[in-house]
């Protein structure tokens, strides 16, 4: 039995059986890690064994090895959201979900590969090298949080965390075949989180089983009175919510998701995942998100919008790379600024933060970002009118399965679309999950997404368990060696 | 259109020094994603209210009571350049 290819629930049930203890997992883990690693990339830093090993607590409640997406601070570690304009920075103090993570004992690996500043959706735009999806390597793992779905999928972690703002857990989640869940807008604690847009931002779970993102998220939600935006509302047992029952359940499809150009192996493996879950005694109807074909155009004015002002702390004053202009240029500190941003940072972030500036900009505000925003709301009414009826919506994550790396590297907008079906629970603050429900013939993963009302994830748990206890898919592990 | 003269005036706005290849790429990168953008134009959203947050959020104020928080040093420990305590720019005027 190799260890690092057991959930967390299956490892806490060896040691306590004193079938194995947490060092064993930790030392499958990290001797994988030196075999697979150099192939996948999943990593932008690995701990270093001999720290880590002496930091392991045999007596805690959960220590199970976990990879930390690297826009999540830990205290005293390098922090650099994969940019260089962040190079060198270590974080004065740890993320809230870090300091919950260690309270239970959890073993931190490494941080994790991500698209620049979350700034993605293949993990192409690090400055720290592309991950490879573990189930192919040519083709990406998604992104933005493809290094901690990579990870968790090569069996370099049990557990990730990463963060979603337009799609960036659910996506990557969906082309690594794992589980990934964004809880709704406020159920876990932002602080610590180098914000990218901050009324999207929203920090999961990434496991190998629903059983094992209730626990995690067990551990990870909850008020914290370091961010104003998480809600003060109590936390229930997730892993309460692990039942094989979907009977009276009533689930909606909404016609404007499957649409022209999606592939026809996501199609077929998300209605037999419908099927399914009928068989099990839900009942589903087709209902309508009018507004679906506007998300992606909503998404990135009030994304990049958002994400332009918060990275105008990125300026080589207070911390991270300072780069002074060539003699040729004025040495003010206007031309540092422009200076160090042009270095520190990569095509996709200065693209972002550009588009982002125009649409606040004088004259433009109004027909750009106002007009998001007004978008936005139409966008969130029509899922709000659904769930009057239903208690979930089942879609595809993505349209496709992980395309192949480089195909649209060169092309902003089409890699922009494949994230038409996860923008919507961002915009709306609705939690939502990406669970796998079978493999192209090629042998990539397909993601299924359910989405609930706010801070009914519970619903997502019940739906998704019942979905698992019926089929294989999150038991397959990839092979590399 | 969003020429090279409009990318010009944004870098500026966004303080990023760009050379002449990448204006012209952002130029039509910034163009094509804009004209897709310009697809809101199909709603009428005259009578809708703008969404910038889900939450039922106001003003959220805590306490006025001095916490545990980074020093001085600790701060500035992180920066390129300090001086007396502070963080230490190049000159701003001649």
């Amino acid at each position: 039995m190799n260890y690092n290819e057991l959930t967390a629930h299956e490892i806490l049930e060896n040691i306590k059986a004193k079938k194995c203890s947490a060092s064993d997992v930790y030392n499958a883990t990290y001797e994988h890690i030196d075999k697979v690693e150099d192939k996948v990339n999943a990593y932008v830093r690995v701990a270093p064994k001999e720290d880590t090993t002496s930091s392991i607590d045999e007596t805690a409640s959960t220590p199970i090895p976990i990879a930390i997406k690297d826009n999540i601070c830990i205290e005293n570690k390098e922090t650099t959201c994969s940019s260089q304009i962040l190079k060198g920075f270590t974080a004065p103090y740890n993320a809230t979900v870090i300091d919950k993570l260690k309270n239970t004992g959890a073993i931190f690996v490494g941080h994790a590969n991500m698209d620049e500043f979350a700034f993605g959706s293949s993990t192409e735009n690090s400055s720290c090298g592309v991950t490879h999806n573990p189930w192919n390597l040519n083709h990406v793992p998604g992104g933005s949080s493809g290094g901690s779905t990579a990870a968790v999928a090569a069996n370099e972690a049990i557990w990730a965390i990463g963060s979603d703002t337009g799609g960036s857990i659910r996506q990557p989640a969906s082309f690594c075949g794992v589980v990934g869940l964004k809880p709704t807008y406020g159920r876990v604690s932002r602080y610590g989180l180098l914000a990218f847009a901050s009324s999207l931002d929203q920090i999961g779970p990434i496991t190998k089983d629903m059983t094992d993102s209730a626990l995690l998220l067990n551990i990870l939600a909850g008020y914290d009175p370091m961010d104003s935006t998480s809600a003060n509302i109590d936390v229930p047992d997730y892993t309460q919510s692990l039942v094989n029952d979907v009977k009276g359940l009533k689930i909606g499809i909404p016609k404007e998701f499957f649409i022209d150009g999606i592939d026809p192996e996501v199609k077929d493996g998300v209605n037999e995942a419908i099927e399914l879950l009928k068989k099990q005694g839900a009942s589903f109807q087709e209902v309508s998100l009018p507004h679906t074909e506007y998300a992606v155009a909503t998404y990135y004015i009030v994304a990049t919008a958002e994400a332009s002002s918060n990275l105008a702390r990125y300026d080589g004053v207070q911390y991270g790379q300072r780069k002074m202009a060539s003699e040729t240029r004025k040495t003010k500190l206007v031309d540092m600024y422009e200076e160090t941003r042009a270095q520190g940072f990569g095509e996709e972030t200065k693209r972002r933060v550009m588009l982002g500036t125009y649409c606040l900009s004088s004259g433009y505000y109004d027909d750009y970002y106002l007009k998001g925003l007004k978008v936005r709301t139409l966008i969130k009414n029509d899922l709000d009118k659904v769930f009057e009826e239903c208690d979930a919506i089942i879609t595809p994550t993505s349209p496709t399965t992980a395309f192949k790396i480089g195909e649209k590297a060169k092309d902003p907008l089409s890699m922009y679309l494949s994230d038409i079906f996860t923008i919507s629970a961002n915009l709306s603050g609705i939690p939502a999950v990406s669970l796998p429900c079978g493999f192209s013939k090629a042998g990539l993963p397909i993601g299924l997404q359910i989405m609930a009302k706010p801070f009914d994830e519970q619903m997502l748990f019940k739906i998704g368990y019942t979905y698992e206890q019926q089929t294989p898919w999150h038991k397959k592990r990839t092979q590399l060696t | 259109m969003f020429t090279e003269k409009d990318v010009k005036y944004i870098a500026s706005l966004s303080r990023i020094h760009l050379n002449e290849e990448q204006t012209a790429q952002f130029s039509k990168d910034l163009e094509k994603i804009l004209s897709y953008v310009k697809k809101l134009e199909q709603l009428d959203v005259s009578d809708v209210k703008p969404t910038s947050h889900v939450l039922p959020l106001k003003n959220v104020y805590r306490n006025d009571e001095i916490k545990p928080s980074l020093t001085q040093e600790q701060a500035l420990k992180f920066s390129v350049e300090q001086h007396n305590g502070s963080f230490k720019v190049p000159k701003v005027i001649e």
